[in-house]
Order: C-alpha cells, then sequence, then structure tokens
C-alpha cells in the first residue's frame, strides 16, 4: 500500500509502536487509524484526539513586501491581521482565472514576518507559485521551506487545557480562537480541522516523540487520518482536492467568506475572475447533505425534486456523531437548506435533506430531518 | 498482523469459507478485510434463496469511510444468513471469523476445495 518513496514524519516510528495502520496519503507514510476510527473520532468529540499532521508543511516568510505579496496572492486579506501580531487567517489561494491552488492558515508574526501551513500535497506547488510572484514582481521577500519542523494537532472539548499543561503554556487558557502563541520551542495556534476547540503545535521534529508521549499520558488519544476526514466533514469543512480543486473558485466551495473584496484598491490574483463571476450571478454551489437511508460517497450522483441530475457528492460519508449520511455536493440547481433532494446510491435513489454546513457544532447537531421526507 | 484460521478457505476477493458438511459453507470476510475497510457501518447481505455466483458482487459493505462491493466466493444458493449484521455491523470488525459471519451457502465441494488455503491466501493479503 505505501511505496518506498513516501516521506516519513519524525512521528513515523512513534506510530508504529502505537499500532497505527500506516497509509500513502499525498506522499506521505500517514496513520489511518490506530485501530478504530469511530472511538478515535469519539475521543476527539469527549476529550482530546492527537494527531500527527507534519505532512502539512510550513512556509516562512520575511522581507520588506511581504504583506504586499500575501495580499497578491491570498483571497483573503492579511490586512486583518496587521493590529494583533500573532492573529491567523484562513485563505484561499487562487490563480487568475478565479480557481482554487490551495487553501492556507497564515500567522503574522510581527516584524514582518508570516508563517503558512500549506497541504501536503500542494506544498511544492504552492512555493514555487509564490517565489514566481516575487521573481515577477521583484519583491524583496525570502521564502523559507522549514524541513526541520513538525506539526501536532490537539483537538477535543478537553485539548487547549491539556496541551497548556504539557507545554508549560497556562497563556494558552486564555488564548482568542485563531491566535497562535510562540514560547521557547513551541508555536502554538488555536487552529484546527474537527470543529471542536484545540490547538495545533509546531515544533523541531527532534521533539516531536517526547511531545506525543506526554500529551497521550496527559489524556489524548492518538487519532489518524480516518477520524480527521470524518470529524472535518461533520464540521462543514472542505477538504483540498476533493471539494474544491483549481477547477472552481471559492464560490463554488462555500468559502465566499474567505474574499475579502473591501478594499478596493487591492487587487488580488483571482479577483477579476470572482467580480465577474458574481455579476453572472447563479453557478455552483456546495452544499451539505444529509440521508436518514443510503451513504453517500464522492461521486455519487445529486438529482433535483423533478429528478433530474443537478450535481456530484463530492465527500461523502456515514456520519459517527450524527449517526446518519452526510456529504458536500456541488450543485447547479438552487438547492436551499431545508428542501429535500436525492443522492442515487447504487442505482436507488435516496431523499437527501439540504443543510447549511456545518452538520454538527458544539455537541450537537444543526439539522433535524422533517417529517415530510421523501424523495 | 491479520489472523488467517488454518482451517478455513480463502477467495481471493477476501472472503472466508468454512466447510460444515453435507455440501453447506459458512461465508464471511476475512480480518484482513475488515482492517482495510475500517469500522463498518452498514451491511448488505443476499437473501436467503439467492443464488449467487462466485466472483461476482452479491452484497454491500460500507465503513465511515468506504463503501466496497461483497464478492461471492463460489457458486451457490444462500441457505441461512447473519440477520443481525444489520444492525451490529460492527461485528464484522470484532469477530470477522464468528459473530460476524455472512451467510451459509449450499455450494459445489470441488470449487471450494478449489479456493485458496490460509498459506496461499496470507501470500496475498501481504502482497
Amino acid at each position: 500500500m505505501s511505496t518506498n518513496s513516501a516521506r516519513r514524519t519524525a512521528l513515523y516510528d512513534w506510530h508504529v509502536a502505537h499500532g497505527a495502520r500506516m497509509v500513502d496519503f499525498a506522499g506521505w507514510e500517514m496513520p489511518l487509524n490506530y485501530g478504530s476510527q469511530l472511538a478515535e473520532h469519539e475521543a476527539v468529540r469527549q476529550a482530546a484526539g492527537l494527531f500527527d499532521v507534519s505532512h502539512m508543511r510550513p512556509l516562512d516568510l520575511s522581507g520588506p513586501d511581504v504583506r504586499e505579496l500575501l495580499r497578491y496572492a491570498l483571497a483573503n486579506d492579511v490586512a486583518k491581521l496587521d493590529a494583533v501580531p500573532g492573529k491567523a487567517l484562513y485563505s484561499t489561494m487562487l490563480q487568475g482565472n478565479g480557481g482554487i491552488i490551495d487553501d492556507l492558515i497564515v500567522y503574522h508574526r510581527g516584524n514582518g514576518r508570516y508563517r503558512i501551513v500549506l497541504n501536503a500535497g500542494g506544498a511544492e506547488v504552492d512555493t514555487a507559485h509564490l517565489q514566481a510572484l516575487v521573481d515577477a514582481r521583484g519583491w524583496r521577500v525570502a521564502l523559507g521551506k522549514r524541513p526541520d519542523l513538525g506539526i501536532l494537532a490537539v483537538q477535543g472539548p478537553t485539548a487547549r487545557a491539556l496541551a497548556a499543561t504539557v507545554l508549560g503554556m497556562p497563556a494558552l487558557v486564555e488564548l482568542p480562537v485563531f491566535h497562535a502563541l510562540e514560547q521557547g520551542d513551541f508555536f502554538v495556534g488555536r487552529t484546527g480541522y474537527t470543529g471542536e476547540d484545540g490547538v495545533e503545535i509546531i515544533a523541531a521534529n527532534t521533539l516531536l516523540p517526547g511531545l506525543a508521549d506526554r500529551l497521550i499520558t496527559a489524556g489524548a488519544r492518538p487519532a489518524g487520518l480516518a477520524a480527521r476526514d470524518s470529524l472535518r466533514l461533520e464540521a462543514g469543512l472542505d477538504l483540498y482536492g476533493q471539494d474544491m480543486t483549481t477547477a472552481v473558485s471559492p464560490y463554488a466551495s462555500n468559502l465566499a467568506w474567505t474574499v475579502d473584496l473591501r478594499a478596493a484598491e487591492r487587487n488580488f490574483l483571482g479577483r477579476a475572475a470572482l467580480a465577474a463571476q458574481s455579476a453572472t450571478g447563479g453557478g455552483a454551489k456546495l452544499i451539505g447533505l444529509a440521508m436518514r437511508e443510503g451513504i453517500p460517497r464522492h461521486g455519487y450522483v445529486v438529482e433535483d425534486a423533478a429528478g433530474q441530475p443537478c450535481g456530484v457528492v463530492t465527500s461523502g460519508i456515514f456520519s459517527p456523531s450524527l449517526q446518519c449520511g452526510i456529504a458536500l455536493a456541488r450543485v447547479d440547481a438552487a438547492l436551499e437548506p431545508g428542501a429535500v433532494c436525492a443522492v442515487v446510491v447504487r442505482g436507488v435513489r435516496r431523499p437527501a435533506l439540504v443543510v447549511k454546513p456545518p452538520f454538527w457544532r458544539k455537541g450537537v447537531a444543526t439539522f433535524s430531518f422533517p417529517e415530510e421526507y421523501a424523495a | 498482523m491479520s489472523k488467517i484460521p488454518e482451517t478455513l478457505r480463502y477467495s481471493d476477493t477476501h472472503e472466508w469459507v468454512e466447510d460444515l458438511g453435507g455440501g453447506r459453507y459458512r461465508v464471511g470476510i476475512t480480518d484482513h478485510a475488515q482492517e482495510l475497510l475500517g469500522d463498518l457501518v452498514y451491511v448488505e447481505v443476499p437473501e436467503v434463496g439467492k443464488a449467487i455466483r462466485g466472483g461476482e458482487v452479491c452484497g454491500v459493505l460500507e465503513s465511515v469511510k468506504a463503501a466496497a462491493d461483497l464478492y461471492a466466493p463460489v457458486n451457490g444458493t444462500v441457505l441461512e444468513r447473519n440477520d443481525g449484521l444489520g444492525d451490529n455491523p460492527q461485528w464484522l470488525n470484532e469477530d470477522p471469523y464468528g459473530q460476524g459471519w455472512m451467510m451459509v451457502v449450499e455450494a459445489d465441494a470441488v470449487a471450494c476445495a478449489g479456493l485458496l488455503d490460509a498459506v496461499a491466501y496470507g501470500k496475498l493479503a501481504e502482497s
């Protein structure tokens, strides 16, 4: 299943020692689960899970023109980070035609320094893209890849308090959402990909196995990519390469909120294409679907109430927390939350309720199935 | 390492077959198969009386993450099925050779004898 060319994180031996089933993911050998995806999923919803996300790659940017570069390269506006060093921002990075190159989190570290965390699959391409922009504009920006660093995510209702104790960083208890704190060897952001509270800890590779041990001893349960996927989908979060690609814009990916058009003079890459999309209106949308019967899967066809094909499922699972099928689907029809459409499951048309993502938030479902529910 | 009992026969599509005598065979999925699929949440086993054909799809296995086809290991007719799996798909993970059995079929002894033995299946599962 894994190939010799796959890269290993600093925690590879740690995963194997903890009984992980390893799989190839975006060129990295990563833990799929440590026995049970469901138990790991539940641990994150109830207490705390520990994820190795070192396949995601930090990129450090500095130099007098770095703010200008990021205001051009990102659809969201890093000017929002000016006032508070340590603040973080989620953004998409777009092609000129509005297609999504990648999604990322950017942290402002003060003194003209920024840190971006890129997806495993896109890190090389993204870095080359940013370097090309720098070269073309003659901007004075240094891009620093950080192969010496890895990332641990601790996620769940008890995760932040647990991390504060283990790291000896009591200030984490007061850290606002989407802010980072740097102390000694640790760069800790209150961010995540599970819909729960928690932190992502960036630290030297050499420190990670020992840190993972201490987090486990303190009560975090090792959790793999499988649980990460079911958690993120319940939280209504897109996965790059599946729910969004270079073929679609943020508007077609439920990510309009990451596009900041307020500064009229900020002519970021992709802006003109997005403006043209807005002017014509309509276009594809990414919606949430919930199903009482049948489990929606990537690639399944979505039909409107009249039985006409109108889209396709981009991510679908059986939701462990909700105990029903949930999906993100890209559709061309105007399907508003509360409407009932259908997903074709192995040739059978199954009713699907349109839900505004997330599906699950703060321990409860965000929707309920109506009594009249049939396709 | 996944468990591969020596007393069973195996298909290359990861089902096990247990000889119950009298041309009756119990069928399930292997420990290796359940490990690959992850936590199972939905199972569809063919109904009693249905004819199944070796190597062809006869049911559905769905885990949290993925949907997979259930293949018939040999030609036969379904005599019994494990109806408890409908509400307890986790039996396939917890006890794939016991409580997680899927069906009993009437099948041809020669065809069943031609399936893989534990050693041959072990090599297949490792590859």
